[in-house]
């Protein structure tokens, strides 16, 4: 018998994310659909950050997960549309991202590409405050815009003086 | 500086080297426009993500170095979309790495902007600047493009873009009103660089027929935008708009600078010392 498409998706809850190994695949939201085509499984995935080096280990670990549960005709499809944003990262994600040490996404505060007004912005008065994730003081400050991984940016907390990684909001 | 006689009469000798496709022949045969205004979006992703991923190891400072690298990534992981849409488009059997890795320098559609040796930090921030500021232009317009492809993958890659232009617009900014040093090399970086910029809002038979289907927006509607982003950052920078007119041109139908060789020299090496290998 088939298992259904619930039991398939808590399976994939289990898939870590190959980069950041304490959330997994469905609190990251890439798992767009699950279904069952005749006797063949449909998994459809978003990618994140399109170069992401990630994203072909991400379906090789789909694959591994779903064969090692006994599946046997499976089809991953990847889905640009809409693109993947970081407010999908579940509520339970992003407790997890917490708790290893990465600041979690504020949402909303995604680049748009609009300039205007940025000399305001670069004055610090309307930038998203990002409380560090080992003290909560929300005396922190961007380092660099970019990080270790194509999804971190790199802060610094001016209270216990810790570096600690963004969860880059896109 | 060449005249447009001059100018015309090297597109007149490209046009009878054999295998080379030009603006002229292009006009003739716009059924390849789609492929070729595709190969364009991914070119000028490919060139440039390369271009900057030069710095790897070399940047001034660590986070600089790794942010430079990111952004050669999201570049690259752009022009595999882009291509791999042109080879579907063609439809002889392409994939991004056949067009990354096996077509000579002729057949690139890069603007030459993006071709341009790294030269010192500024430089390369400024380069990226100036194409940032279009990029996302042309990516907020593709949106609305009549093939949902191509709208699909702008939607994805702008989010991408427009994290780049805040990096580099601040980074231009920063630099620009600094120090006596740092602004002088901005303002040399401006100057050897605006003479590329015109090429991006030049139109051709392609883009015209990408207008005209609905699918790309005509380049010249792009300036007022651009202007504008420029405008605003320069003048926060202290930077000064050069006042020259002439614009190189050719990049988009195939005619390059002869820094694209040495690009193409590093990036294809293995595929072409080895060809088909994979790991």
């Amino acid at each position: 018998m088939l298992p259904d498409v619930g039991t398939v998706r808590d399976w994939l809850s289990q898939v870590p994310d190959p980069e950041i190994p304490v959330i997994s695949l469905t609190d990251l939201g890439i798992i767009r659909d699950v279904e069952w085509q005749g006797d063949t499984l449909v998994v459809t995935v978003t990618p994140t950050y399109s170069g992401c080096p990630a994203t072909s280990v991400i379906n090789l670990d789909i694959e591994a997960a779903l064969r090692a549960r006994g599946i046997g005709k499976l089809r991953l499809e990847r889905r640009l549309s809409p693109p993947w944003t970081t407010d999908w990262i579940t509520p339970e994600g992003r407790e997890k991202l917490r708790a290893y040490g990465i600041a979690p996404p504020v949402d909303g505060t995604a680049a748009d590409g609009r300039l205007a007004g940025r000399v305001a912005r670069l004055a610090g008065t309307s930038n998203p405050v990002i409380p560090c994730p080992r003290c909560g003081s929300t005396r922190t400050e961007k380092v660099s815009q970019f990080g270790s991984t194509p999804c971190k940016a790199s802060y610094r907390c001016a209270d216990c003086l810790e570096p600690f990684d963004y969860f880059k909001c896109i | 500086m060449p005249s447009l006689t001059d100018v015309m009469t090297a597109d007149a000798d490209l046009t009878r080297a054999p295998g080379i496709r030009t603006i002229a022949a292009l006009g003739a045969a716009p059924e390849n426009a789609f492929a070729e205004w595709l190969c364009r979006m991914g070119d000028n992703c490919l060139i440039l993500g390369h271009r900057i991923s030069e710095w790897c190891g070399h940047a001034p400072v660590l986070e600089e170095d790794i942010a430079l690298a990111n952004t050669a990534l999201d570049l690259i992981g752009q022009t595999r979309l882009w291509l791999d849409l042109a080879g579907e488009v063609e439809g002889k059997g392409r994939s991004a790495d056949t067009l990354a890795y096996l077509r000579d320098a002729a057949q690139f559609r890069n603007v030459l902007l993006v071709e341009r040796p790294n030269g010192d930090f500024g430089h390369t921030l400024m380069r990226q600047f100036l194409f940032d500021a279009w990029h996302i232009e042309m990516l907020r317009a593709l949106q609305s493009s009549a093939d949902p492809r191509v709208a699909g993958i702008a939607a994805k890659a702008a989010k991408e873009v427009a994290y780049h232009l805040e990096r580099s617009a601040d980074l231009v900014i920063r630099l620009g009103d600094g120090t006596e040093e740092s602004r002088a090399r901005m303002q040399t970086a401006l100057d050897r660089l605006w003479p590329y910029t015109g090429e991006l809002f030049m139109g051709d038979a392609v883009d015209q027929a990408m207008a005209e289907a609905g699918i790309a927006p005509d380049p010249a509607s792009l300036r007022a935008a651009w202007d504008s982003t420029v405008a605003e950052v320069m003048a926060t920078a202290t930077l000064v708009r050069p006042g020259g007119t002439f614009q190189h041109r050719g990049g988009k139908q195939g005619r390059h600078t002869e820094a694209l060789g040495y690009i193409l020299a590093d990036m294809q090496f293995l595929q072409r010392a080895y060809p088909g290998a994979v790991w």
